[in-house]
Formats: structure tokens, C-alpha cells, sequence
């Protein structure tokens, strides 16, 4: 059993074939009854301890879309404020018959605890600020539908790199698919030490803004000490934000990706977040895809890295 | 390995299919071919292409991939998916399923399941290039292009232009060195 | 009890030779060649070092409060199996150790349950809240002579002076857990190329460095002992460097696993690779390997830190910080610095009980010397798996190691021999 943890160790091949898998699922999901049974007789368990329900429904309507049973669970439902350990939880679920998990966590790492304890495929939904595959693969074909391909595209991160999943996984998945990515960032938001990262970095988004293909919008992490990071908003979002002005200047075919949710007004202009340039809803919809690709491919056969190591 | 039909059987097998499919039908008016992944869809292909010689008319060709509908997809390692494309509604249409060789049925029972999450035909048909036996499922083909008696042993190959660049039917023993 | 050491080549104030070691009482009652004693318990010390006993800066026995992680009982026996005679025990216990009769209790405790000689050491700021001065006079009258708010640094400049002040009067030692809180703050992992990618907070070097720094003025403007705990950076190591040049009164200590390990470990998301300070670089590694041979770093002591599994099974940002060492401890080092009986005798016990003034621990073996004694195999290979500790958080767990203490003589008791442990 294998299972779906982080995108730096994502080969090209396996890539390539979960995108390849993804428009096959986008096509059942456009039919008239978007369902079909491979996972039937399969429960997909989705412990979220940190709130998120967009990527959690997301999913769900995957697992449910490939006739898989679904088992929820939150803290808000939970006996983790009485001290139960992560482990007894893996374990009780497990028990209760959870055959692929997903979790997401605000500690960086808890999927990897989770697999340790668990004889079943687990899927990283997001752990802190370091992972979130299934957003870079939804993210990854969200591009190649609109562009063909992600080889040779010009892709800017911009934001609050330094607290971003998002980032840490589109980074390494827009790279092995051969994108050139610059991350975008004042010097605050971005990470300390970059030794490794498949990817240049500037905190200047006007020198580079007309040469990208794609330009990926971030979230400010208040949550995380994003918000210290810069002295007022209105300086972030007068050096870093997607405004009328500068989208006007954007190269004829680039277009604007965000992860959602998205913050009107700070980095992204309210019109360019509704212009038809902007694939955000594109994401989400693919997004359902993408996760049936990475559900089918861990519940069935031996799992991703039987292919990479064949 | 011997060879049991040469390019020249299978074309001539085709035509009786398609003449076949004519007759029962009384035309070709509402029939829609669908071939099954990967030979079937060559193999629907030329069926249509011999009704269209004989009555000059197209009849429409779907294709259809089955691995999202398997019963084993738990036991082999994960398939790879081919495309599904049908290009007209199957509701009320009369479907039939085209495949290269008919074994246990397994793949006809995806099939079937594929087909009645696409719509409601009016009847669903099932043609086959080669039946060898072996059923394991209650299911029995419309319209056959060689009846070929085997043991569970024995290997049948079919080749299409299309998929294999030659064409043929063979046999072997997969035990054989 | 008599104990006959036999073949083992022994630590003497001469050097090292080839001896018989007879311990009669608390003594040591002859040394020599083939010696007799039909009544005594005998080790058999062939191809191993005699030496004194191991002592230990720095241990947690987390009793009073958190015995569920381990006890003054399991935490001495463990001492014990390591070689270990004397071990300090830090104060963040609940309560604290930040008054007399909590120090009392401790020291009484030991006499009574443990398996080698426990200090406490006090806690310098009341419970450790860093707001106002402990009880540092009923601690310094109850025995304590080491002084730390471990866990925490001081972060109070006002308020550490006040305590430098206090204790350079009597000649305490001010010990510092170095950790500059704000540039600290959050972090879980050493603030570096793996925890950018790891997305974690880091605890930058600057954070100890800076604290050490800013407590060295303070040494050279009050004239206290000071001594720095679990070195860990390379910037840490050089200010030492220099405030001994000066001649200012400074010791410090390193950790085995900071002597093995680097940051890379923490992407096995392991939470036995969490600890406080945090695994640095190899750079970092390499240096404090080096500092140990040089003596810019005075002793080994192991910030032995128990937690019971269950509070590890948890990710790795949310697991309590610190893992076991005692058992380990002369392996671990064997493995960092090499076969140098004399060096790790230094490092292990005599640098360590100089600095706690403890007389009758870190003595070379000698005729009417103390017997504290320690008797270890640098050549045998083994593999922790099960642990003398209530805990088995050990980065070593399941690792093959070499070197292990045979047997551990306390003030002339067999504390541990082989696996056996008893008093």
C-alpha cells in the first residue's frame, strides 16, 4: 500500500498519469450520472482536525463520485479535546473500517505519523505550511487543460509563500512538469533559506509580471503571522496585489489561478478575480477530478510508486 | 502458436456481421455501434465502415473504456483509463457492444454497467469477432464471427491493423515454451 | 561489599594501566596485579576501562509531578545502566524546584530510592516564570549550587544580574538554557533549509547566540560562574572560545545527540528528533565534535528527557521537547569523538564534577579514593531496544551502537552490572 504525502518525490511519469487520469474523471463527472463504481464496497475516511470544509466536501464528492462509502471526522465531533492521542484516532477509525484516509492537520508531518500507524493508503489534504499534493495536481491540471501543457510556461507564486502548503507543493509539481516558477514575495513572506527549491525568487512582482503565463495569487496567512510580516495592508497590497492596473498589463493569454478563499481587495482586485482570465472556479471544479485520480490510483492495484519504480 | 484466421477471415467475418446487424434490424436506422477498449474500437469501426459499402449510410460509432467498471480492480495494478466517447445519446437507441474476443463475460458485465450509466437504450447487443467459451456470466453474443472451441490453457491473439499493424486470429498453449 | 575489577585497563592519576581494582566500603582498597579476594563480587573488566563514574550536568527526572514520564527510582537506574554515579537534576518538576524543601525532597528521595547520587539544581526565577528571584537562599542552604531556569532561558537581563549578583557571593553556578524567546518564538526545528521546506518555524542559531552573548557581559560585569547548557551552534562556540581566552569563569556542555545529529533527521517527522535547543547542521555538528576534543566544551551531559509514548504520538510540532540519553551516553560519545579513554573519562565525569565542586566523584582511581567507579566495554556492539528508563524516547532506539558500561559501582555498590540492575 502507498500513499499520497508530499509532491517532491513526484515523478514526471507519475504525474503525467494522474493528470492523465483526472481528464478521464473530468469526463465521467460531466455525464448525465457523474458516477461510477470502482470504489464500491471502499470507505474513504476524511480526518480534518483543522476546519476546512471546502477541500473536505471536495473530497467527499470525490470519494462519493467513485461509489466509495464516506466516514467524517473533526475535532468539533471529537474526543480530542478529552486528550486523545492522534494515534488513537488513526487507529479507531482504522478500526471502524476506513480503508483509504485523508487527513489534514495543522501540524506539519501528522499524515506521515498517520501512515506509520495505519496499514492503509493515506492522502495528505494539508499539513501546516508544508504540503498539500492534491491542490498542486488540481492546480497542475487546471494549467494543462487550459494550456496543453506546463512545459516552458512562466509561473509566478505570489504571497505569502513562507506559511504556504500551496506553495511548497505547486512549486515541486510545476517544476517536474517543466514550468519555469518564480516565487513572488516580500522578503518577510518569503522562506528563510530557499538551498534546493526548484525555483528563482524576486520581491519585485512588476519587474517580472509581464512575462508570466500564469499568475498564482496566495492568500496572506494572518493566521499563521502572515499579518507581521509588512508594516499596513495597504502597502502589501499596493507593492503585491493583483489590481485592474497591473492585470491590464499582463501578457495576452496569461491568466490568474488562486487557491481559494480568496481575499477580495487585498490580493486580488474584485474584478480580476471575476474576469473570465481568472480559473478559479476552473480549480475547484477540476479539483474533484484530480482527488478521483488520486483515490482510484491508491485504492486500486498496488498504488503510485509500483509505476515509478517499474 | 497456429494461426485460425488469416486478415482475409476477419474481413470476410466483418461483413457478415454488418450483414448480419442489416438484416435483423431492418436497416440501419437507431443502431449504434459501441466498441469496447482497446480492439473493439477497431473493430466497431470497420463494421461500420462495411454497412456504410453496402447501404451507404453511417451508422454512428461510440467507444467505450471499462476499467472504472471491473471487478478486479482491487487484485491487478492500476489501469491505465482510455478515453469514453459516445457521440450520441444511447436513450432509446439500439447498442451494440463490440469486442474482439468473448471469454468469461466479465468484460460484457462492465460493459452492460458502463452503458447504463450513459442512458437507457431501447436493447443492447453484443457482437464479437471470436467466442472461444468459457462463460462464467449468463451472457451469449448476438452476432459472432467464429465460434473457436479452446481449453482454459490455450491463449487466443487477435491483431488489428489499427492496434498491431497486422491481422489475424491465433491460438497457443500458454504453457508451451 | 567487596568488589574485585579484574584485567580492566584503569584510569589511574598516573595514566592508564593494566589493573586489578579491590573495593572495600566506599573505597577503593588496592590496586595491583592479580589480586585476590575470595568473598568478593567479581567484574570482569578484560578489555574494558576502569574509571570514576560517570557524572551528569544535566538530567530530567521529572519527580515531583510528571512520574507518568519517569521517577527519581527509574531515572537513577537508568543513570545507573549508563554509568552513571551522580546526576543533577533539573528543576522544571512540578512544583518547580524553587525553594528548600523541594530541593530537600529531591536529595532525600534519591537517598532513599535511587541508584546513584542525585543534586538538584535550583531554579533561578520562581517557578520559573521569570519574573522574580526563587527562594535562592533556602536552595543554596539545602545543598543546591547550580542554578537554571531549564526549559526556558532568563530572559530578564535586570533580573539574571540580580541573580549573578546573589550567587557570586557564594560561588553558584548560574546555568543557562540560552534560547532568546522572541526570536524563538513558535519554532520547533532549527531554522534552516529543512524547516523552509518543512514549513516549520524555526528557532534561528541567533536565538542561543544572542543570549549567550548578552549573558557574558554579564559575567564580565558580576563575576559569577557561568555555564552553558547544551551548546548547539557553531556562534555559540566561539564566544565561548573567547570568554575563556579572557579568563572569564565560563563552562559549557553538549548533548550526545548533538554530537550525532543533524536538522535533516526532523524530515523523518520522528518527534525523537525533537529537542530544545534544536538538531543544528553538520557544520554545526562537526564543530561541536571538535570543541569537545579541544576543550572549548568542558563536559558531555545528555538533557536525559523522558516522555511517556502515548505523549509521542502526536505530530512532530505538538510532541514534548527532549529525548533520553543516559543510557546511550558513553556510546553515543565513543561514536562522536573516538577511542580516547582519557578524553571521555574528561568530558563523561571529572570535568563535570569539577565544576559542581562534587569531591567524591570524578576522581582518577586510586588507593583510599572514592569508590565510584565505572567500568565500560568500548568494543561491544548492541542494539537499544528495550530501556532501563520508564521512557524509550531515544533517536538511538534500535540503532547499533558500540561501547556499553559493564558495571557501575556507587560509594562501593554494584548499581548496575551487565543488564542487572539492584543497590
Amino acid at each position: 500500500m502507498n500513499n499520497l504525502l508530499t509532491t517532491e518525490d513526484l515523478s514526471r511519469e507519475t504525474l503525467d498519469r494522474l493528470l492523465d487520469l483526472s481528464d478521464e474523471f473530468v469526463e465521467v463527472l460531466d455525464r448525465e450520472i457523474p458516477k461510477v463504481p470502482p470504489l464500491r464496497g471502499l470507505t474513504v475516511a476524511t480526518l480534518f482536525f483543522e476546519p476546512s470544509t471546502r477541500t473536505r466536501i471536495s473530497f467527499e464528492r470525490a470519494a462519493k463520485a467513485l461509489s466509495a462509502d464516506v466516514m467524517s471526522f473533526s475535532p468539533g465531533t471529537s474526543s480530542l479535546k478529552k486528550g486523545e492521542s492522534l494515534k488513537d484516532t488513526a487507529l479507531t477509525l482504522r478500526a471502524m473500517g476506513a480503508d483509504i484516509m485523508v487527513v489534514r492537520h495543522r501540524a506539519v508531518g501528522a499524515p506521515w505519523r498517520v501512515a506509520e500507524w495505519v496499514d492503509v493508503p493515506v492522502v495528505n489534504g494539508g499539513d501546516g505550511a508544508h504540503q498539500h499534493p492534491t491542490q498542486a495536481l488540481l492546480d497542475a491540471l487546471t494549467i494543462r487543460r487550459h494550456f496543453g501543457k506546463l512545459d516552458g510556461l512562466e509561473i509566478g507564486i505570489v504571497g505569502d509563500i513562507r506559511h504556504s502548503r500551496v506553495a511548497r507543493s505547486d512549486v515541486y509539481a510545476f517544476a517536474t512538469l517543466g514550468a519555469k516558477v518564480t516565487l513572488i514575495a516580500p522578503r518577510t513572506l518569503l522562506p528563510r533559506d530557499l538551498e534546493g527549491w526548484p525555483c528563482t525568487s524576486t520581491g519585485d512582482l512588476d519587474e517580472v509580471l509581464e512575462q508570466l503565463d500564469v499568475v498564482y495569487l496566495l492568500r496572506v496567512q494572518a493566521e499563521r503571522g502572515g499579518a507581521t510580516a509588512f508594516p499596513s495592508w495597504p502597502e502589501y497590497v499596493g507593492r503585491f496585489g493583483l489590481s485592474r492596473e497591473r492585470f491590464a498589463r499582463l501578457g495576452e493569454g496569461a491568466v490568474v489561478m488562486h487557491p481559494g478563499p480568496m481575499n477580495r481587495g487585498v490580493e486580488i482586485a474584485p474584478e480580476v478575480a471575476d474576469s473570465d482570465r481568472a480559473l478559479v472556479l476552473d480549480q475547484v471544479r477540476l479539483g474533484v477530478a484530480a482527488r478521483m485520480a488520486v483515490l482510484f490510483t491508491l485504492a486500486t492495484g498496488r498504488g503510485l510508486t509500483r509505476e515509478v519504480t517499474a | 502458436m497456429r494461426q485460425v484466421m488469416d486478415a482475409d477471415d476477419v474481413q470476410r467475418a466483418i461483413s457478415r456481421i454488418a450483414h448480419e446487424i442489416l438484416e435483423r434490424h431492418h436497416g440501419a436506422d437507431g443502431v449504434v455501434l459501441v466498441g469496447i477498449h482497446t480492439r473493439g474500437v477497431p473493430l466497431a469501426k470497420a463494421i461500420a465502415d462495411a454497412v456504410e459499402r453496402f447501404e451507404h449510410v453511417r451508422i454512428p460509432v461510440g467507444e467505450l473504456d471499462i476499467g472504472l467498471y471491473r471487478d478486479d480492480l482491487r487484485r491487478r495494478p492500476t489501469p491505465a483509463l482510455a478515453r469514453t466517447l459516445i457521440p450520441v445519446d444511447l436513450t432509446e437507441e439500439r447498442v451494440i457492444l463490440v469486442d474482439d474476443v468473448l471469454y468469461t463475460g466479465r468484460t460484457v458485465r462492465a460493459a452492460l454497467d458502463a452503458v447504463s450509466d450513459l442512458g437507457r437504450p431501447e436493447a443492447i447487443e453484443l457482437a464479437v469477432l471470436v467466442d472461444r467459451g468459457h462463460r462464467q456470466l449468463p451472457i451469449r453474443p448476438d452476432y459472432v464471427g467464429k465460434n473457436l472451441p479452446t481449453s482454459t490453457a490455450e491463449r487466443v491473439t487477435v491483431r488489428l491493423p489499427e492496434v498491431d499493424g497486422d491481422c489475424g486470429v491465433w491460438i497457443d498453449h500458454e504453457e508451451a515454451p | 561489599m567487596t568488589i574485585l575489577i579484574r584485567g580492566g585497563e584503569v584510569l589511574t592519576p598516573e595514566g592508564l594501566q593494566v589493573l586489578d581494582v579491590l573495593v572495600e566500603g566506599d573505597r577503593v582498597a588496592r590496586l595491583g596485579e592479580d589480586l585476590h579476594a575470595p568473598a568478593a563480587d567479581v567484574v570482569d573488566a578484560t578489555g574494558c576501562w576502569v574509571g570514576p563514574g560517570f557524572v551528569d550536568l544535566h538530567v530530567h527526572l521529572r519527580e515531583p509531578g510528571h512520574e507518568w514520564k519517569e521517577d527519581i527510582a527509574s531515572g537513577t537506574a537508568a543513570a545507573a545502566a549508563g554509568g552513571f554515579t551522580l546526576v543533577v537534576a533539573m528543576p522544571n518538576t512540578d512544583p518547580p524546584i524553587d525553594s528548600g524543601h523541594l530541593a530537600r525532597f529531591v536529595t532525600e528521595r534519591a537517598r532513599l530510592v535511587g541508584h546513584c547520587e542525585v543534586r538538584p539544581a535550583g531554579c533561578i526565577t520562581l517557578g520559573r516564570a521569570g519574573a522574580y528571584l526563587a527562594h535562592l537562599d533556602e536552595l543554596w542552604d539545602a545543598g543546591v549550587r547550580i542554578f537554571t531556569d531549564d526549559g526556558d532561558g532568563v530572559a530578564d537581563a535586570g533580573l539574571l544580574r540580580h541573580a549573578m549578583e546573589y550567587l557570586a557571593e557564594r560561588g553558584g553556578v548560574v546555568a543557562q538554557h540560552p534560547e532568546d524567546p522572541g526570536l524563538a518564538r513558535d519554532g520547533h526545528m532549527h531554522e534552516g533549509s529543512v524547516s523552509a521546506r518543512l514549513g516549520m518555524a524555526g528557532l534561528p542559531a541567533l536565538a542561543e547566540e544572542l543570549m549567550v552573548a548578552r549573558d557574558l557581559a554579564l559575567v564580565r560585569e558580576t563575576g559569577t560562574r557561568y555555564h552553558v547548557q547544551h551548546v548547539s551552534t557553531r556562534g555559540t562556540l566561539r564566544l565561548i572560545a573567547e570568554a575563556k581566552a579572557e579568563g572569564l569563569p565560563v563552562t559549557a556542555e553538549v548533548t550526545p545527540h548533538h554530537l550525532t545529529f543533524d536538522h535533516s533527521r526532523v524530515e523523518t517527522m520522528d518527534p525523537d528528533y525533537k529537542m530544545y535547543p534544536p538538531l543544528r547542521t553538520p557544520e554545526d555538528v562537526d564543530a561541536l565534535v571538535a570543541a569537545v576534543r579541544d576543550g572549548t566544551i568542558d563536559a558531555v551531559a545528555t538533557d536525559h528527557a523522558p516522555h511517556a509514548a502515548h505523549e509521542r504520538e502526536v505530530p512532530f510540532e505538538e510532541a514534548p521537547r527532549g529525548v533520553i540519553g543516559l543510557e546511550t551516553a558513553f556510546a553515543a560519545t565513543l561514536a562522536a569523538v573516538g577511542p580516547d579513554p582519557q578524553l571521555l573519562f574528561e568530558r563523561l565525569s571529572i570535568a563535570p564534577a569539577r565544576i559542581l565542586g562534587a569531591e567524591r566523584h570524578g576522581v582518577p582511581v586510586q588507593v583510599g579514593g572514592p569508590a565510584n567507579l565505572v567500568v565500560v566495554d568500548p568494543t561491544v556492539v548492541w542494539t537499544p531496544t528495550t530501556f532501563v528508563s520508564r521512557a524509550e524516547n531515544s533517536p538511538w532506539r534500535g540503532t547499533e551502537l558500540t561501547g556499553r558500561p559493564v558495571a557501575t559501582i556507587h560509594e562501593g555498590m554494584l548499581t548496575h552490572h551487565d543488564a542487572v540492575v539492584g543497590r
